[in-house]
């Protein structure tokens, strides 16, 4: 049988496959590792960290919707030091590349907590998270403007020693425009997309169906939006991309590779189906497989005008 | 072995109340894994519904590997659920959760509406004294199957049975004691619950309901408020699907 080639690389990490797991969904993997063979994904990307703990927002913090779901949670996360002490030495005694998704409310929080990443040599890549819609301060404030972007690109590759990963919002007028504001800055890679903004209203209590009102919208609902504004960023700028946004299938996975990323992740499907990840990747082999694709590297971008 | 993720064969389902039914699942080894309080993950066919709906498991039998849940309808998902014939092909994960700590205590189970299914497998379970204090808005649903297990008392808002008010009327007028409390049912109820225990000094659990994802402890959607901080994130918020559902009451901000 013809042997595939799998392996991708990402600003000079590489990956032995581009099947990775999406902030937010999968922790630091501890649970979801009774379900996966943690040493079968190419990367795991983890909850977002802070350099302190952080509570996160009241309940109700999830609500379903048609194809879709939003979440609320907050970011709540044990800040930086227990992260260190308990959810990198988990993570290192598996074969896959380990990418710490940072937040913070100011420019110092993210600036303190990826100094504090630079002496953790079993970390690859830091992905920065200025995109999520459930933080009232810092989170999607950067990631909403040029300007912010670019700068809070530069404060954090200043002092990073990883490369670095701008995830960016679609919630946003022009997505290209923050895919240059990153590269501008110094960003290595971006990933894209976060969640969606949404909002829910109970009809039956009158009310939110969120205690924080609006939340971020995930799931195969939001694939078509993602796979186009992968397409449209890598078309604009030339870092590596990772795609996300509603993965439920190697073929989705597919589109977004075709449309241009590097890597994939894959988020609320892990709710769906724990093995997700496992699966998506089995059917990206067989896809090559069944096309004669020898190399991954081939399948990147490869529809286009 | 832990949690699994399977096909289960509904083998037996029947409507027992209005909105309230009763299935059993073939789900082989995980009936063994299975304690009482704890829940299983069902999930629905129609892909547009994409997340488990948590249901509690209302009774454990280890030799047909099976698990009988008796939920209520409540919207599309379970609505769904309610259609399934036997024969049919469910796909399950479990046990989720913790289950009660099975104490050595003159007890007294108390639940109301569709908090009282998880208490049947812990009624069968508890061996010592007990009186089983069931709540009702109006209909009788499991009354019967408790009544090998242990004294019932009920509770119906209307009065039509037992007693005419909530769980804690019933216990005042039958003048029910006991030394633990074990508790499931909508949350004011489990407030008033986690009051009268603390006024009567007993060890009181009760099981906790939130809106789930993962079902496993990684997404953090289904946290409630906890006295003490917390081992995972280390803030105040113990994750229901994962630490709980049941948790000793003044473990939790109520």
């Amino acid at each position: 049988m013809m042997n595939v080639n799998m392996e991708v690389s990402l600003a000079g990490v590489t990956l032995k496959n581009p099947v990775m797991t999406a902030s937010g969904t999968f922790g630091s993997g501890v649970e979801y590792s009774e379900f996966v063979d943690l040493n079968k994904l190419g990367a795991v990307v983890t909850k977002g960290v802070a350099n302190v703990a952080w509570q996160g927002n009241p309940t109700p913090r999830i609500a379903e919707t048609y194809g879709g779901m939003m979440n609320a949670v907050g970011l709540q996360n044990p800040g930086i030091d227990v992260f260190c002490e308990r959810d990198i030495p988990f993570l290192k005694q598996y074969d896959t590349r380990i990418i710490v998704n940072v937040c913070g409310h100011t420019e110092a929080e993210y600036v303190e907590v990826v100094e504090r990443l630079a002496a953790e040599n079993d970390v690859a890549m830091l992905e920065i998270n200025v995109s999520c819609p459930n933080v009232k301060e810092g989170g999607i404030a950067f990631g909403q403007k040029p300007e912010a972007l670019e700068a809070i690109t530069k404060a954090v590759k200043r002092v990073a020693r990883q490369p670095v990963i701008m995830k960016l919002s679609p919630n946003v007028t022009d997505i290209t425009e923050m895919a240059k504001a990153a590269e501008a800055g110094g960003a290595d890679c971006l990933s894209l997309i976060n969640t969606l903004t949404g909002m829910k209203i109970d009809v039956d209590r009158r009310c939110f169906a969120l205690a924080n009102k609006t939340g971020g919208l995930s799931g195969p609902a939001i694939k078509p939006i993602a796979v186009r504004m992968v397409y449209q960023v890598a078309q604009a700028v030339s870092l590596p991309i990772i795609g996300m946004g509603g993965i439920m299938t190697a073929e989705d996975a597919l589109e977004f590779i075709l449309a241009g990323a590097t890597a994939v992740s894959i988020g609320t499907a892990n709710f769906v189906n724990p093995n997700t990840t496992i699966n998506v990747l089995e059917g990206i082999e067989a896809y090559m497989l069944n096309y004669g694709v020898r190399d991954i590297n081939e399948l990147i971008g490869a529809v286009h005008e | 072995m832990g949690k699994t993720r399977v096909k289960a064969k509904v083998s037996f389902h029947e409507q027992i109340a209005s909105d309230i039914y009763s299935m059993r699942l073939q789900v082989g080894a995980m009936a063994s894994e299975a304690v009482p309080g704890q829940f299983v993950a069902v999930y629905c066919k129609d892909g547009s519904r994409l997340l488990p709906r948590p249901i509690s498991i209302c009774e454990i039998n280890e030799a047909k590997g099976e698990l009988r849940l008796v939920y209520r309808v409540v919207g599309d998902g379970t609505e769904e659920f309610s259609k399934l014939h036997a024969g049919a092909l469910v796909t399950v994960m479990g046990p989720l959760g913790n289950g009660y700590d099975l104490l050595d205590k003159k007890a007294i189970l108390i639940a109301g509406g569709i908090g009282i299914p998880p208490m049947l497998e812990l009624a069968k379970q508890l061996a010592v004294p007990k009186t089983i204090v069931l709540g009702y808005r109006d209909e009788l649903f499991l009354n019967e199957d408790f009544e090998k297990y242990g004294e019932v008392v009920i509770a119906s808002e209307d009065g039509k049975h037992g007693t005419k008010g909530n769980v804690l009327d019933a216990i005042a007028e039958s003048q029910v004691t006991g030394e633990a409390i074990y508790s499931c049912g909508p949350l004011p109820m489990l407030r008033a619950v986690k009051q009268y225990g603390m006024e009567h000094d007993m060890v009181t659990q009760i099981s906790m309901e939130e809106k789930m994802a993962c079902g496993i402890g990684a997404c953090l959607s289904c946290v409630c408020e906890s006295t003490e901080v917390d081992a995972h994130s280390h803030v105040h918020n113990k994750r229901v699907c994962k630490d709980g559902p049941v948790f000793y009451a003044q473990e939790v901000t109520l």
